[in-house]
């Protein structure tokens, strides 16, 4: 009893004052040294060993001994520990802790005049999103009462950075201890960070995610350089270069950006560590091949309050399967041997942290491993290790004292020692006080008091029973040994009686006390423990793995839990339209192997061919789009500047665009994803074959010569983009022409540089050049090795680039749009320029004016090679139907109409020796349509991409229905959840990302639709 | 003085050749009857017949039947077999004639400034001399309802025929819908965060918007139970149809709350809204077909609405809800697009509904919404004769090819800016038309 008391007494004093050496003193000097010895717990050392019975002793902020049987020497406090448990405490590798608030980021849109470089004052980079310089520890200043809030929480330790920018300087290592800021940074530079978001920056530059990937590569290209270099002084290159052998910790949003975020690492030998958005699960196997490590969230989202099956719809098919399986994640990382740290970040309140911890539990996650994620896997990753995460002597005295193993529901976490300092979480009980007990108030008689309820969140009921029996609630308050009792008999008498006292005996456990009774009488009370207390069994729900759906790929309606094979399949007696010399076939058999053609003829038979009826059907090559923007995150323009060849769609890909599967419907395989036409030299676009749940990567063509966007006329030159965007060059064609001029002018002289520096033999005294992207992708068009696409429209433009580019020694490819084409016609034909364009649109803007239907069959029949393209996720869905307008308007032949959405775009990309046409050893990509291609009635019953069915007319049929009773199931369980009373979040509809050429939404930027 | 009248004249010469058509004049009224032989007759109601024979004089069909119809001995006799007759399209609530160039603001006299406007009327905007609008004909459309957009209640609009010297040659039915855009309930979040608006104030904005539906429409009412009002008020005076059965009121609305609040809002007031767009509307088609409310559906050619949807479902659509037994017309947002109507009406066809039930999305349906049925929207004797002929199948755009067109009986030239454009540029470049 005297130890409790002793213990609780030192519960109220300071317990280690520590001194800063460096710091002088008003007054006498108070150095204590800490002592202390705990005894009798289970010490859990790390996730490796756990000391029954064991001791451990700290002194002056250091763990001096843990052990069993050890010596305690004169002059420690000792604390008695039976029955309880130790833990080291937990680290959150990922907060900004003790740094000021970064302001929301404003993006202004087309509202404000551009800011092309930096408006900070100083020698710095010139686009605020880099911004290295930026040191955590210089600015850090501890929150005690943030601290407390974690501390609650069982957590020591942290890592804290300023979460602004892409490149966004080095973070710092600190404990939770409130006494100075001195004495708890554990490590000033933990690491660099960075991200793909711009954040404050006030440059315009980057607007989309291509971009901030274009701006992070040249960074490393530039800190390179500057190394080397003695032109320009730059802190934030200079510091870049200085956090290079810090570790590398990037964060991201979702999967996709993780792969994203370890192409562009394998790029320069670096090795993020990935601060994630919890979706890993969805492609665990890409994840783990990266081969970095990770630092999760587990903020997993809220049920859907789908109980209005109106309000059920604007719930997606992915947000209820991420609902479902996101809490799977952590444990799906751990079966897949991937390091990981757990972090509370992005938790919506500090409370949901061990909620949701526990859910990953039940959904699979070994508690042993969430202790290493919270203890020793972030101090490994932030090189702190040697100072905590474990409880090995010489280390920070950072520990929990808890009641049970910190896992468990019951647990309660009683005191958080930081550094030696104890913060009380909940005050230590002497023991469960639960039970039913006779309570006795003098010149009242006996009542039973039932004590129930939790540990610390107790219940207590008072019950009479014979005559004027009542069962009342009490309120009840322990503070210490210290007991309140308040309650109301209601009757006999009537009106609170308030007892106050003390715990008088430890077994049977014993309170007395004084008690005032509602008229002002003082008389004193007893209650003696007389049975103990019978916990009601709940029913829990059967949790974890064996109960949640699958994954299926991509997550979102219409995936596939597995990807769709190759098969060998002979289709019988279709029309064919070959595409080449044997012109259209009838009756014609087309034999699909190894996701090649491998043969066309009449009566085909294989012994391991599927055979299909294709009689009264047609079979076309697969449709090719020339002009494309589906299947891009994060913005399609990266307008800021007039020059961007640098970024690349290819960084940017989504495979989870549902565009995908739509025109996999449409009979589309392959399609050019182009970048915007905000600018005269866009980005580089990227070819794309429609493999419906594959990854980015998987998606790309392959093998492709590349190609890049340019654009003229309005677009370029900002015409309809209201009365602030007449600042950024050119603003008329007089100035795009200049623009080309320029930019090519630079890039001659940027070889020439290149090549002298490479070609000369003593590179001593020598400066090696800058590596600038934007100009090499210049250099590449130079010399024939990058393709044009060039968004245009009217004539005097598409004039102009040709004489631009025969003066300058390049050649446009093809001109896309070129509603013009038919004007100047002869002139591309002569330089062999292809002719993208639209079947029939016009007069949405000035320079469609004069757009006509029959260009298609003029420029055809001028000799230039015509494709139609969508430019639009939703035409591209039946360009067999624009195709058909070449046959109405104008009467190109039907064969030769089909062309220009086939065969054409194969030819115009350089890849018709692999599609465009159905020829023995060409790519398996082909339609089969209900009846004639060209017709408004003829439907994609199969498409396929390499000889995979990866569209499939009935088979969608079954997924829809699939879709439904899988919906159905999420969304009864949602509601199951809610009735358990899980919290949940109002549904609402999310806006798809469509783009076309002038969308100006991405990475940083959306404008709002009017 | 001399550059400014110089620059004076070239601009009048360049705003000529791109606003006028002087060659393609409007038609002048039929002054002999006219037989159609030999072709294949779309009535619009479902009725095909083959071989058939349509006639009709001064404007009107006066018959219609098999080989064995009679020919009047006046009558000019115009053998067509093989070719399909349709009566001819009619385009629903779109902006042929108020928007030239989307993207000038000068040419744009379709939404008018302020959220409620229903004294604006489309008709004295509609603009005879576009040069789309012969483009919009040539594929068989001859009917149109130029319609304002914008705020809570847009306008008025009109239906007019596309051949005429000025808007009030071209009225067909004037003054006969006011336009409504129906507050939304439904909570819109953005993938990103920051310019977005947010619940709160989308929540704050339905209220708002929905109680001043209500006060209006209330004050409406009484005001157009006066027949002297003291203070005159054209907006007031303007929803006075409404009420009173000479206006229908057309409702923009998409999710299916917001399309039974609609319908229940309307029928509080005696009216019986006819709604555009709908696109939840087979989420509630029950509804819709026990009050018998008409729609007036979306393009076909349109991608659906959510992720999950049925890839098809805009295709789908009209289909879903005819076989739900509800009166459905086919629109297409925008202006020059309505040349491609009889398209959206195939591809209705390709999903679920028989090519005619398609046809009558476009013809004969579309009259009875627009309440124009007793004058045009089927081949029926004593209508307006407004005929297409289509060397084959009009709702294909491989084989839709307009050789002739009808308004009121009246032979329109079907000629337009493209096709001059293509000839002029076909002989530069020595191509074959």
């Amino acid at each position: 009893m005297k130890k409790i008391l002793l213990l609780i007494g030192a519960l109220f004093c300071v317990a280690t004052v520590q001194a800063q050496e460096t710091f002088p003193v008003n007054g006498s000097y108070d150095i204590r040294s800490g002592q202390f010895a705990f005894i009798n717990a289970n010490i859990v050392v790390s996730a490796e060993q756990t000391i029954k019975n064991g001791t451990l002793i700290i002194k002056d902020r250091k763990i001096e001994q843990v052990g069993t049987a050890l010596n305690i020497p004169k002059g420690y406090v000792i604390i008695d520990l039976k029955g309880k448990y130790i833990y080291p405490s937990l680290i959150d590798a990922y907060t900004s802790y003790g740094l000021p608030e970064t302001p929301r980021q404003s993006f202004s849109g087309r509202g404000s005049a551009p800011v092309f470089t930096t408006t900070k004052q100083g020698a710095y980079h010139w686009n605020e999103a880099i911004k290295p310089e930026m040191n955590a520890h210089s600015i850090f200043n501890l929150d005690a009462k943030k601290a407390e809030e974690m501390k609650k929480n069982g957590f020591g330790t942290v890592n804290t950075l300023i979460k602004d920018g892409i490149a966004r300087g080095t973070s710092a290592a600190v404990t939770l201890g409130d006494e100075s800021n001195n004495l708890v940074m554990l490590s000033a530079k933990t690491a660099a960070n960075y991200s793909f978001s711009k954040g404050t920056a006030k440059t315009d530059y980057p607007s989309s995610l291509m971009g901030s990937i274009a701006l992070l590569r040249q960074t490393y290209l530039d800190a390179a350089w500057y190394k080397s270099q003695s032109k320009e002084f730059n802190i934030s290159l200079d510091e870049f270069n200085k956090q290079q052998n810090l570790p590398q910790i990037f964060e991201v949003e979702n999967w996709e950006d993780v792969l994203r975020a370890d192409k562009l690492g394998d790029e320069f030998g670096k090795q993020y560590v990935f601060k994630s958005g919890g979706d890993e699960y969805q492609r665990i196997a890409d994840i783990k091949a990266t081969t970095g490590k990770f630092i999760i969230p587990i903020n997993f989202p809220k049920a859907y309050d789908v109980e209005d099956p109106a309000d059920a719809r604007s719930v997606t098919f992915a947000q209820m399967k991420h609902w479902e399986l996101a809490p799977t994640n952590p444990a799906v990382l751990e079966q897949n041997g991937i390091t990981f740290a757990i972090s509370p970040a992005g938790l919506e309140s500090p409370k949901d942290f061990w909620t949701n911890l526990r859910l990953a539990i039940d959904f699979g996650l070994s508690e042993k491993q969430a202790l290493k994620s919270l203890t020793e896997i972030p101090a490994s990753i932030l090189g702190i290790d040697k100072k905590v995460g474990t409880l090995n002597v010489g280390k920070e005295a950072n520990f929990l004292i808890t009641s049970s193993p910190l896992f468990a529901k019951e647990n309660i976490i009683f005191e958080n020692w930081v550094q030696g300092k104890r913060f009380i979480v909940s005050q230590m009980d002497v023991k469960d006080l639960r039970g039913d007990y006779d309570l006795v108030i003098a010149g009242l008689g006996k009542l039973d008091m039932k004590i129930g309820g939790s540990i610390g969140a107790y219940e207590v009921n008072i019950v009479r029973t014979g005559a004027d029996s009542v069962k009342i609630k009490a309120n009840f308050v322990r503070n210490g040994d210290l007991v309140n009792l308040v309650f109301d008999l209601t009757k006999n008498p009537k009106g609170d009686f308030r007892l106050s006292g003390y715990l008088d005996k430890a077994s049977p456990l014993t309170f007395k006390g004084d008690a005032v009774a509602a008229n002002g009488n003082t008389t004193n009370w007893s209650a003696i423990f007389k049975a103990p207390f019978i916990e009601k069994e709940k029913k829990e729900e059967a949790k974890g793995v064996s109960n949640v759906g699958k994954v299926v790929y991509p997550l979102v309606a219409y995936g596939n839990p597995e990807l769709p094979k190759a098969e060998t399949i002979i289709f019988k007696n279709a029309t064919v339209w070959t595409n080449e010399k044997d012109g259209i076939l009838k009756d014609a058999d087309v034999w699909v192997e190894n996701g090649k053609i491998k043969a066309v003829g009449k009566n085909l038979s294989a012994n391991n061919a599927k055979l299909i009826d294709a009689k009264g059907k047609h079979i076309t090559p697969g449709i090719i789009d020339e002009h494309s923007h589906i299947a891009i995150s994060r913005g399609v323009n990266e307008g800021t500047q007039a020059v961007t060849s640098e970024v690349r769609i290819g960084d940017v890909l989504d495979a989870e665009d549902v565009n995908i599967y739509r025109q996999l419907a449409g009979g589309v395989t392959t399609s050019h994803l182009l970048h915007g036409s905000a600018n005269p030299v866009g980005g580089q676009t990227q070819l794309i074959k429609l493999r419906w749940g594959n990854t980015p990567e998987g998606l790309k063509f392959g093998n492709n010569p590349g190609f890049i966007k340019f654009a003229l006329g309005e677009n370029v030159k900002q015409s309809n983009w209201g009365e602030f965007n007449t600042i950024r060059f050119p603003q008329t064609r007089m100035g795009v022409e200049q623009v080309f001029i320029d930019a090519f002018t630079r890039a001659k002289e940027y070889k020439a540089t290149m090549a002298a520096y490479n070609g000369a033999k003593n590179k001593s005294g020598l400066t090696q050049p800058r590596k600038d992207l934007e100009l090499e992708a210049l250099v590449e068009i130079l010399d024939g090795k990058r393709h044009i696409t060039c968004h245009s429209y009217v004539q005097s433009e598409i004039n102009m680039l040709m004489k631009v580019a025969d003066s300058m020694g390049f050649k446009v490819n093809t001109f896309t749009h070129i509603l013009e084409g038919y004007k100047v016609a002869d002139k591309m034909a002569k330089r062999g320029i292809a002719g993208s364009t639209f079947s029939d649109w016009w007069t949405y803007k000035m320079e469609v004016l004069d757009a006509i239907p029959y260009n298609g069959k003029l420029m055809h029949e001028a000799g230039v090679l015509t494709a139609f393209n969508s430019d639009d996720a939703e035409m591209a869905r039946r360009l067999n139907q624009e195709a058909a307008k070449a046959v109405k308007y104008g009467g190109v032949s039907e064969e030769e109409a089909l062309k220009f959405v086939t065969l054409n775009p194969a030819i115009m990309m350089h890849i018709d020796d692999r599609v465009g046409s159905i020829k023995p050893g060409k790519d398996a990509d082909l339609v089969l349509w209900s009846e004639h291609p060209l017709s408004v009635y003829a439907k994609a019953e199969k498409t396929l991409v390499d000889g995979i069915v990866y569209w499939d007319y009935e088979k969608d049929e079954q997924k829809r229905k699939e879709i439904k009773e899988e919906q159905a199931r999420l969304i009864q369980k949602m509601i199951n959840a809610k009735t358990k009373g899980a919290k949940t979040q109002r549904p609402s509809l999310e806006k798809p990302s469509l783009y076309d050429c002038d969308t100006l939404e991405g990475e940083h930027a959306e404008t709002e639709e009017h | 003085m001399k550059k400014i009248i110089y620059q004076f004249i070239i601009l009048t010469v360049v705003a000529c050749t791109a606003y006028a058509q002087p060659n393609i004049a409007p038609a002048k009224a039929q002054t002999q009857a006219i037989a159609l032989v030999g072709a294949t007759l779309h009535i619009g109601n479902g009725t095909v017949i083959e071989n058939g024979i349509i006639i009709f004089d001064k404007g009107k069909i006066t018959a219609v039947g098999d080989s064995k119809t009679a020919l009047p001995q006046n009558a000019n006799v115009v053998q067509v077999t093989g070719k399909h007759i349709y009566p001819g399209f009619i385009a629903p609530a779109n902006g042929l004639g108020l928007t030239e160039v989307e993207s000038v603001r000068a040419t744009r006299d379709i939404q008018e400034v302020g959220f409620i406007n229903p004294h604006v009327r489309s008709i004295i905007a509609y603009n005879t001399d576009s040069r789309i609008i012969p483009t919009v004909r040539s594929n068989g459309v001859l009917l149109s309802q130029p319609a304002p957009e914008g705020g809570l209640v847009s306008g008025t609009s009109s239906v007019v025929q596309l051949d005429g010297w000025n808007w009030e040659d071209a009225a067909y039915k004037t003054d006969m819908a006011i336009h409504f855009n129906w507050p939304t309930s439904r909570i819109r979040t953005s993938r990103r965060a920051g310019a977005a608006v947010s619940e709160e104030q989308q929540k704050e904005r339905y209220q708002r918007q929905m109680a001043e539906l209500q006060n209006y429409f209330e004050e409406a009412k009484a005001y157009a139970e006066l027949s002297k009002p003291k203070v005159f008020n054209a907006r007031f005076d303007a929803m006075k149809g409404l009420f009173t059965g000479t206006k229908k009121a057309f409702v923009n609305v998409s999710a299916q709350k917001d399309i039974i609040i609609a319908v229940k809002f309307f029928e509080g007031f005696g009216i019986k809204p006819v709604l555009l767009g709908a696109d939840e509307a087979i989420q509630v088609a029950g509804f819709l077909k026990e009050h018998q409310i008409p729609v007036i559906v979306n393009e076909s050619h349109a991608l659906p609405v959510n992720d999950d949807d049925d890839v098809y479902l805009p295709y789908k659509n009209a289909a879903l809800l005819h076989k739900a037994g509800i009166l459905i017309a086919m629109s297409i947002e925008g202006y020059w697009q309505q040349r491609n109507l009889p398209f959206m009406a195939g591809t209705a066809a390709a999903y679920g509904l028989s090519k005619e039930e398609a046809l009558a999305l476009i013809t004969s349906n579309t009259a009875k919404i627009l309440g124009i049925d007793k004058q045009t929207g089927t081949l029926e004797i004593g209508k307006d004769a407004n005929i297409i002929i289509s060397e084959g199948d009009a709702l294909d755009m491989r084989t839709n090819h307009i050789s002739k067109a009808y308004i009121q009986g009246r032979d329109i030239n079907l000629d337009n800016v493209q096709k001059q454009l293509y000839k002029r540029y076909a002989e530069k470049l020595g191509i074959k038309e």
